[in-house]
Parts: C-alpha cells; structure tokens; sequence
C-alpha cells in the first residue's frame, strides 16, 4: 500500500519540478540579459497575486482548459488529435456566424451557439476520423493538414460569405455582432476584471468529461482501446467505431475552446480571435496528466504566468522569457514522464519476478 | 541461391526501373504538353513562361528542404513534426548571422540553429524515448518562444523589433547559364536562345524552352546546392553503407541492431540531417527571400515539406517533384490570377484523361467518380473568373490528403517509421 502511494507521489513531483527546473531555465535566459531573475520574479509574483490578476488568470485558463480536455479525451485512447487548432478555429467562425443570423431567446440563443460550436468542431474532426477508419490515413498527418485548410476554408467564408458588410472607412474583418441574447454577462467583476461566466460551463463540461472516460462503460473501452488495442478488439470492442467516435467528441469538445472568448468578449469572430489555443491544448493535456483535474491544474498555471508575465515589460524585461518557461516546462515534463513510467514498469516487472520466485520456492518446500 | 538467379533478379530490378523511369519521363513529357494546350486555349502565357518556373523553383527550394529533411529522419524511423520549429530557428539564426556577419554565416548559422533544434528533438526521443509527435509539438512551440525571446534581445534599437530583424542586405552568388538564357561569360553579355524561342510563342516549343529557361536564370547558389541535394540524398541513403544503415532503423532496427548497426546513432544522424536542412530551409528564406527576418515568416511551409515528403513516397526524387508542383502553384498564384484559373482547365482534363484511364482499367467506381469530379471542375472553370486565393494556400494540403485517400496502397512509409525503439527490447 505505501508503495502505491509512493508511486502516485512521484507521479506528483513531475509537474513540480518541471516547473522549477523551467523557472531555473528562465532564470538563465535572464541573466544572459543582464536582468535579475529575483527581482523580475518577486514582480510577477507580486503582480499575479492581486485580485484582478487572479480573475484574469482564470479567464486565461478557461480557453487552455477547454483545448487540453479536447486533446486528453483522443490521447486517453492513443489518438493523436493535432488536429484541435483547426477545429476550434472553423467552430467558432460557424458558431459566431450562426449565432448573429438568429435571434431566440437568451439561453436559447447561448445553447444554438455552442451547439453549432460542438457540431462544427466534430465535423472537422470526423474527416480526420473517416480517413482513419476507412482510408488508414494516420491521424496525425490528416490533422496537420486539416489544420491549414481549416485556416484558408476559413478566411475564405469569413471574406466571401461571413463577414459584416463594411462601411467605406473601415478596415477591419469579422462577422456580424451577436446580439445580446447571445452574448454572456460577466460572472462577477472583481478589481475592475471581469469574470467570464464560461467557467462555470467549463466546470460542468469537465465534469462531464471526468463521468464520461471514466464512470461509463464507453469510458472503459475507450481507455482499454488506449492502453491494449489487441485486448480490447478481442473483447468485443469494435476499434473503427471507438475512433470514430472519440474524434467526433474530441472534436465537439475542441469546437467549444472559443466560446468563451466569444460570449465574453468579442461576440463576433474577428482577424484578432485568439490562435494557437489548439496547440497550447497539447501542452496541457500532457502536463495535466490527461485528467480533467490535472489539466485544470496545468491550464491555470499556464494562465498565471501568462498574465503575470504582463508586468515584465514595465520593468523593462522582455516577457517573451515565459514562452521559453512554459517550452521548458512542456519537454520536461514529458522527458521526466517517459523516464518516470519506465522506472515503475521495471519495478513492476522487478516485484513480480521476485513474487513468482517467492510462490516457486514455497511450492518446493511444500514438494519436500 | 545460385549466382545465375541472382543475375536474373537483379536485370529485373534494373529494368523495372528502367521502366519507371520511362513512365516519369512520359508523364513529364505529357504534363507538358498539355499545359502549352492549356496555355494556348486560355491565352495566360504566366501559365509557361520562365519566370513562373523560375518563381517556383524559388518558392519551391523551403519546401524541398523541409521535404529532404523529413525525408532523412523518417528514413531512419524517427518522424518530424518539429520541422516547422527548427525552420523558424533556422529563419532567427540565418538573419542574426547574415545582419552580423555576412551571408556565409548566415546559411552556417541558420543550419546550426535547425540542428540545435534537432539535437534536442533527438535527446527526448532518442535518448528519453519521448512520444515523437509530442516532442516535435514541443519543439514548435519552444522554436517560436526563443525566436521571440531572441530578437526581443538582439534586435530591439538596431533597426528590427520582438517581430522582425533589421534588413539583412546579403548577397550569394548568383549564376545565369551563358549563352542558353543569356548569362554573362567572362563579362560578355552571351545570347540568350532559350528567351529567344520562348518569346515566339510556339506552341510546346516556346513552352518548353521556358521551362528549361526558368531553371537557369538567376540562379542562387542555396538553390543550386539544394536541387543538388536530391540526387545526392538518393545516392547516399540508397547506394552507401552509412545510408544503408541509417534506412535499417526505419525498416527494422532490431534486425539491425543484432547485425551490429548502432541503432541509436543511425537515429540521432538522421534526426540532426533533418534539423540541418530545416535550418537551412529558413536560412534561404531570410537571405534569399524576404531579406529580412519577420515572425511567422515560415508560414508552415514545414508542414507543406511533409507533406511533400509523404506525397513524395518517402523517396528524394518524388519530394522534389512534390515540391516542385507545390511552388508551381505557389508562384501562379502569386504570379497571375487568370493563369491559376487556367490551371482549373488543366485540373478538368487531367482528371478526366485519368478517369477514362481506370475505365479501361475497369475500375469503375474510381473512374467514374474521377470523371464526375473533372467535369465539376470544368464547370468551375467555366461559370468562374478566378479562383479565390486562399483555395490555391490549400492546395498541397488538400492534394496530400487525396493521394492520402485514394493512392495510399501505391505509398510505402519506412517501416517502423514513427516507433520508439529500445535498445535490446523488442515491442512487436
């Protein structure tokens, strides 16, 4: 029993000090440029400690949250969904363009939003799938690409089909404003920040992926297709419907990554929409241990030192320094997993060589 | 086995290849023709002329670096999502270099900053036995990270800022052939023959003549040594002993590590080859291209030279045509509008000579499904003016998830391309 528990310790300490050797790392690049590394540190914590700090920091987690569940859910199954940028990205485009078309009443209207978020995401997400499944096109490569079509499909709506008619003087490209039905008051404001209410959805969204993977029998096969594809075949799990589905709600989950930003703040889909939430996604999935609590653990220190990094350029310190941090923090902590997980498969194997021993020996005593 | 099948095998081999070379060679001949066709009926002469096809070989040089690149890593078992990190490094070494110290530096610096990004690619997967895919997401987000962190600190007050460097006025050598595009020789201005019958406007003649043209005027030496690099990527992966055991850890690295081969090696030289050439790849963009160092210059171009490689059948020859066509599109587009709408004809014939094809060949869903989309594709041609540009950004992509799609079979991956490999454990 200790020793499972020792286990589950050292599973802990990885996180913990790729984040300390990645401020160790930072605290090199800063002293590279002549900055000191306690001083800027003392400013971002000192400044990431205040009350609207700590809200923005959760406003910034929410996106990261919700990329890193979409991610979790397809690497609990060994799926490789590069794919999220694109999904995400094409989903609030359609949600945004979708929900400025209607007018219905204000939950009514958040849900026909998010609906067609979640519609949209998973159909991206289903082409990668279909490939799998009947074309044996590693999903890898098929995301990768769907990615950048996703990235021209899109410019190419939002120009030709989606956007806001323009007055002659403007310049700038989005879709029509959602009117305010569709749109999410702030759930509290706190230091003059505003707090999304999306994290309540995100919460709930969270949750439900938790019962989903790991209270449901789908759940079960799901992570048996992940770990032991083999066995799970043979027990009766067909593996083309388990991708095909997991991509679909990978996908659906991925397509909800923008709607906070969306119902919170810029109810239109605009040139200045956040990217690169996909691929921040993987970083957090992988540091949160592909559960929803881990990766909510993961997705706020990711907001934290991005928000508390805001400082660093009224000090006169390039912020860019925490881009390396969070690098740092993403390959070691799968470098200490990788070594991690080796270290208890060879206990494993040690402890039961020496049980078989045990059992072997007593069987012989027992001979004699 | 006696020697006398060996012999026989081995004159099959050669003449299968003899073949297929032939069929290359007529398909080439083919697709020339029937863009001079295109040229004529539509009237884009951009369609054929030399400096369309000088164009793509330059937009196409990256991209058959990244390609070659991935190339040398996924021949040895190790796949490469990272390309398009260690090509931003090579963007951010290459003009740091070229801005501080010349040129040369610039293409030893921007190499050296791939392959910095490469080695550590190599240390998590090789070493670590990292998920591959994992560390090259890594990689591409940490590339990005340091190139802002870099020019924030380098470049700030000297003329560039956190997203660009100053002008990096650095100029390789350049070569124009003499006598056949009009290059100088020893400061004679030489007749330029191939502009000559180019200028005529003759139909297939004019058009070929550009082609061979466009790949002689003003030529840099970067692109030189990189159209170089394909035959030489052929031979030395394919025909040498060190070649030979880079491509054992990617068709089965057990068996050759029981020969003896040092497995681990093999892997790091074919990642740190891969790094190399991203590295160059971005260096070129910065000193030939733009001139200048700009974030997000790459424009995942890594990602298009995987899928060059991919499309290319994991082979130099097919990423080079791979990366040729894609720079060709590139360049009509950046080029002609009503040339890339000209393509579209050249797109419906294709696939319907292709379609009648697997007709004969009674495939019929195939072929039937190919005619209809080349007919819808002349309907596009026809009820249309122009092709929106971001469809032509698209087209390496969507071309590779088609062939994807529907030529997979015809493919052949490495192997035990993209799985992590243990000294002394076997997995399979």
């Amino acid at each position: 029993m200790s020793k499972r528990y020792r286990i589950r310790l050292l599973w802990l300490l990885v996180p913990a000090s790729a984040i300390v050797l990645a401020f160790a790392v930072s605290s090199i690049a800063l002293l590279a440029i002549g900055e000191s590394p306690i001083s800027a540190f003392r400013s971002m914590f000192e400044y990431g400690s205040q009350q609207n700090s700590l809200v923005s920091m959760v406003n910034r987690a929410v996106p990261l949250y919700v990329a890193g569940l979409a991610v979790a859910i397809g690497f609990k199954m060994n799926l490789f969904n590069i794919g999220v940028e694109g999904q995400y990205r094409i989903a609030a485009l359609l949600a945004a363009a979708a929900g400025a078309a209607v007018t219905l009443p204000a939950p009514l209207h958040i849900v026909f939003i998010m609906l067609v978020a979640m519609a949209a995401g998973a159909a991206w997400a289903g082409i990668a799938g279909v490939l799998k499944v009947k074309r044996g096109v590693h999903e890898v490569v098929s995301t990768i690409m769907l990615n950048s079509i996703a990235t021209g499909i899109g410019a190419y709506l939002l120009a030709n089909y989606l956007r806001k008619p323009r007055l002659p003087h403007e310049l700038i490209i989005q879709t029509r404003q959602i009117p305010p039905s569709g749109q999410l008051p702030p759930l509290a404001v706190i230091g003059g920040e505003n707090l999304r209410s999306f994290v309540l959805i995100a919460a709930v969204l969270g949750f439900l992926v938790y019962v989903l993977i790991w209270r449901t029998r789908f759940g079960f096969d799901l992570r048996a297709s992940g770990i032991n594809p083999d066995a799970a075949r043979v027990s009766g799990v067909s593996p083309n419907r388990m991708i095909l589905t997991t991509m679909l709600i990978s996908g659906a989950v991925a397509g909800l990554i923008g709607m906070s930003d969306l119902f919170g703040f810029f109810h239109a889909y605009t040139l200045d929409f956040p990217t690169g939430l996909g691929f921040d996604g993987i970083a957090v999935a992988l540091v949160g241990l592909n559960h929803p609590v881990g990766v909510a653990a993961a997705a706020m220190v990711f907001g934290w030192v991005d928000r508390a990094a805001q400082i660093l350029d009224l000090e006169g310190i390039p912020k860019e320094v925490i881009i390396i941090t969070k690098g740092v923090i993403i390959l070691s902590v799968v470098v200490a997993y990788e070594v991690v997980r080796r270290l208890v498969q060879t206990q494993e194997v040690k402890a039961a060589a020496e049980e078989t021993r045990r059992l072997e020996e007593q069987k012989e005593v027992v001979a004699a | 086995m006696s020697w006398g099948g060996l012999d026989t095998a081995l004159a099959q081999a050669t003449r299968g290849r003899r073949l297929e070379a032939r069929r290359i060679l007529l398909l080439l001949a083919g697709v020339l023709i029937l863009l001079s066709a295109v040229r004529v009926i539509t009237g884009a002469p951009d369609l054929t002329s030399s400096d369309t096809y000088g164009a793509a070989l330059r937009l196409g040089v990256p991209i058959l670096l990244a390609g070659l690149g991935g190339l040398y890593a996924e021949r040895t078992g190790m796949v490469n999502i990272g390309l398009e990190g260690m090509m931003i490094l090579g963007t951010w070494f290459g003009a740091w270099g070229g801005w501080h110290y010349g040129p040369v530096w610039g293409v030893v610096l921007g190499i050296a900053g791939g392959t910095l990004g490469a080695l550590i690619h190599a240390v998590a997967t090789v070493t670590f036995g990292v998920n591959q895919i994992v560390s090259g997401v890594a990689i591409n987000i940490l590339a990005g990270g340091v190139a802002r962190f870099l020019s924030v600190i380098a470049f700030t007050g000297h003329g560039g800022g956190a997203t660009q460097s100053p002008q990096v006025t650095s100029e390789l050598p350049r070569l124009t052939v003499p006598v056949l595009a009009g290059g100088k020789l020893f400061g004679w201005q030489s007749p330029d023959v191939l502009g000559w019958l180019e200028n005529r406007h003759w139909f297939l003649l004019s058009d070929t003549s550009a082609l061979f043209r466009g790949f002689m005027i003003d030529l840099s030496i970067l692109t030189i040594i990189t159209v170089l690099l394909v035959p030489a990527t052929f031979f030395f992966l394919w025909r040498t002993r060190l070649g030979l055991r880079m491509r054992s850890g990617g068709e089965n690295p057990w068996a050759a590590e029981s020969l003896g081969v040092r497995v681990y090696t093999m892997k790091y030289l074919g990642v740190l080859i891969s790094g190399a050439l991203a590295g160059l790849a971005g260096a070129f963009l910065v000193l030939e291209g733009a001139g200048i160092y700009r974030e997000g210059q790459t424009g995942g171009r890594g990602f298009i030279g995987l899928a060059a490689m991919i499309f290319g059948n994991w082979r130099p020859s097919g990423v080079g045509a791979a990366a040729g066509l894609f720079g060709y599109a590139h360049a009509l587009d950046l080029r002609s509008a009503p040339a890339v709408h000209a393509l579209l004809l050249f797109a419906a014939i294709s696939l319907t000579l292709l379609g009648a094809w697997w007709l004969y060949r009674r495939r019929l869903t195939v072929g039937i499904s190919t005619l209809v989309i080349g007919g819808l594709v002349f309907l596009w041609f026809a009820v249309t003016d122009t092709v929106p540009a971001q469809f032509v950004y698209i087209t390496p992509y969507v071309t590779t998830l088609v062939v994807l799609a529907f030529a997979s079979q015809r493919l052949r991956m490495p192997t035990y391309d993209g799985i992590p490999f243990r000294k002394g454990e076997q997995i399979t």
